[in-house]
């Protein structure tokens, strides 16, 4: 069960669940891999985190390191959760400390090698039984000594030694370069067979993390970058995107999105495992259409989610109110949870993640997100993209039902980069739109997209008031309202053009009968 | 301070038997018997038998030579090779038959 062969080279699963994905079933065993990165790119995190769930699932570990002091390093990882202290009392953590100690002078005489060091790794392993070896990080190494050929060498007689040990093991090096050369001596990378690459880019003004595993020795592993993030009480978490949609189920449950007429629309509600996505101008009633799913969510007897990025929880209880809908009782019962939260607060990775864990914790069979488009400037487009993708899938696989808003530039038709990003991510689509007819602005609804359903296709005009959201007619004698610039048709014209369109079908379906089968 | 009164404790920490294990046991007992005669101690200690000291003494390179005494601690990592710098490392005051920096001997 912990080991996954791939070809010939037998995997360590890691623990670190999302990067078993992307290394296909994890890090190659009794091998050593080089994390290189900038400063900052979570090197350290990594290491720790790779011995911390390797002791969770019962391979004890040993952390060797060059640049922070053992107690540092202790004090600095008590944040994520993992009590270093209390596993090395426990016997399954040991440190090597060969951090520089200012207060020892040293002075060079005469040739010399690291074999003290060697020594020291091999015992550390033994006295533990480890399994994991962690050392950080290698370029801290080069600092300590003149003879950088010396230490060269001895690196390379280091990572044999480790081979030896029958360890699997995680050596770090700094790059200066997030793009440039893999590590900043020009060595590190022929020291380790395996090279995985952490970066920590700046791109419009906003830190993406990502992590490319660039060559695994002999076995297979995901190409390209991931996103990843660094998270308190959790350490590196890989966001695996080509992973997460391999596997995602369909179901024939239909569920009421609160209002049975929308429902009707829609062909007889929205699928339970589905995410829709409702696009229109400010105030044509977004968040109306999210009330209305959370109420007929909470009616049904499901718990429901809203993550409320636009409005403070006062206003949502507020509009709620006016609608007659009663969010406090809802929260009371325990139906729904209302997270509220400036979208700038952290980056769209982590937001992924605490999304994740509310989710996980609250176990909602609805969520709603009001909405997409204040998250839209929190990073780069790529990241945005990256966050849907996420999240539809998650709450896919958890066979949530999800409701994401998003808000279009224009007031008459247009799109949104939210909507042109998105939208073949969502199932179906649902455009609120404003409808400008005789200097009165009325409001009109049509189910755009409804995968794997017949639904309505007309535009029909709606009005709000006290129990939510009334459907009226189609509008009929009105064309242009998606383009945003409504013209009103005579309904004699009306008439003609389908008249037209009649004779013409009619015509087409003669034609093919009078000519013989065969 | 009579200089024949500091006592020198040293501890030589080597790796197995390699040929720099050899040339830095050689390198220095020759230079503790013309510098150090009768005023020192010391300890050889092979880091692949005791790695536990090499660990509590936190060392990283062999040859390393430790002077626990008189204070203060002082490190000199080689084989030894460079007289001069085991010397400075150790902060033992040449002799005048073994430095070319004799005329410092009596200063203070």
């Amino acid at each position: 069960m912990t080991n996954i062969t791939d070809r010939g080279v037998e995997k360590l699963r890691t623990g670190i669940s999302s990067l078993d994905i992307i290394a296909k079933g994890g890090l190659p065993k009794n091998r050593t891999t080089l994390i290189s990165g900038t400063a900052g790119s979570g090197k350290t995190v990594f290491a720790i985190h790779f011995l911390a769930a390797g002791i969770l699932q019962g391979e004890p570990g040993v952390f060797v390191t060059f640049e922070e002091s053992a107690d540092d390093v202790k004090k600095n990882m008590r944040s994520f959760g993992w009590d270093l202290d209390k596993w090395e009392k426990e016997g399954k953590l040991t440190f090597v400390d060969a951090s520089p100690d200012p207060e020892i002078e040293t002075v060079e005489a005469g040739g010399f090698d690291l074999g003290a060091l060697l020594a020291r790794v091999d015992n550390a392993v033994k006295k533990v039984k480890a399994k994991r070896v962690s050392v950080d990080s290698l370029g801290a190494v080069f600092s300590q000594f003149s003879d950088q050929a010396m230490v060269r060498g001895e690196l390379f007689r280091i990572a044999m030694g480790l081979k030896g040990m029958g360890v699997t093991a995680v050596l770090t090096a700094e790059r200066t370069d997030d793009h440039g050369p893999i590590a900043r001596f020009g060595v590190e990378e022929f020291i380790a067979d395996n090279v995985i690459i952490l970066r920590n880019a700046l791109e419009d003004e906003t830190r993406r993390r990502t992590i490319e595993i660039l060559k695994f020795r002999g076995c297979d592993h995901q190409k390209g970058e991931y996103p990843f993030t660094i998270v308190p009480q959790g350490g590196v978490i890989v966001i695996p995107l080509s992973a997460m949609q391999l596997s995602m189920k369909s179901s024939n449950v239909r569920i009421s999105s609160g209002n049975p007429e929308l429902d009707e629309m829609c062909g007889g509600g929205f699928f339970r495992d589905s995410v829709t996505l409702v696009s229109g101008a400010t105030g044509t009633g977004k968040t109306l259409t999210v009330t209305q799913f959370l109420q007929g969510g909470a009616a049904a007897g499901e718990k429901c989610l809203l993550l409320a990025f636009e409005e403070s929880r006062d206003q949502l209880v507020r509009n709620a109110n006016g609608w007659g809908f009663d969010f406090e009782k809802m929260e009371r019962d325990g139906m729904l949870r209302v997270v509220c939260d400036y979208p700038d607060l952290s980056g769209l990775e982590d937001w992924l993640v605490t999304i994740q864990k509310i989710i996980t914790d609250f176990k909602p069979k609805r969520v709603a997100l009001d909405s997409l488009s204040a998250l839209e400037n929190v990073g780069t487009l790529k990241a945005f993209r990256e966050f849907v993708i996420g999240l539809t899938s998650f709450i896919k696989h958890q066979e949530i039902t999800g409701m994401f808003t998003a808000t279009t530039g224009t007031l008459m038709g247009g799109d949104s980069i939210t909507e042109s990003n998105i939208s073949t991510l969502t199932d179906s689509i649902i455009l609120l739109r404003y409808v400008e007819m005789f200097g009165e602005m009325k409001r009109g609804l049509t189910v755009l997209k409804m995968r794997g359903s017949a639904h309505d296709k007309a535009i029909r005009e709606f009005t709000i008031g006290k129990g939510g959201m009334q459907m009226g007619r189609a509008f009929r004698n009105v064309t242009g309202i998606l383009a945003g610039a409504p013209m009103h048709v005579a309904p004699g014209d009306v008439e003609r053009v389908w008249a037209q369109y009649d004779r013409d079908v009619g015509d087409r379906r003669r034609r093919a009968e009078d000519r013989p089968a065969n | 301070m009579e200089v024949a009164l500091s006592k020198y404790v040293l501890t030589l920490y080597v790796t197995g038997t390699s040929p720099r294990t050899k040339i830095a046991i050689d390198n220095l007992n020759r230079i503790c018997s013309q510098e150090l005669a009768g005023r020192y101690e010391l300890e050889i200690v092979d880091v692949l038998e005791h790695p536990q000291r090499a660990e509590d003494e936190r060392i990283l390179a062999t040859p390393t030579l430790i002077k626990q005494l008189p204070p203060p601690l002082r490190r000199v990592i080689g084989d030894l090779s460079d007289k001069d710098k085991v010397l400075l490392g150790l902060e033992v005051r040449p002799t005048a038959t073994s430095s070319s920096q004799a005329p410092r001997n009596e200063a203070t």
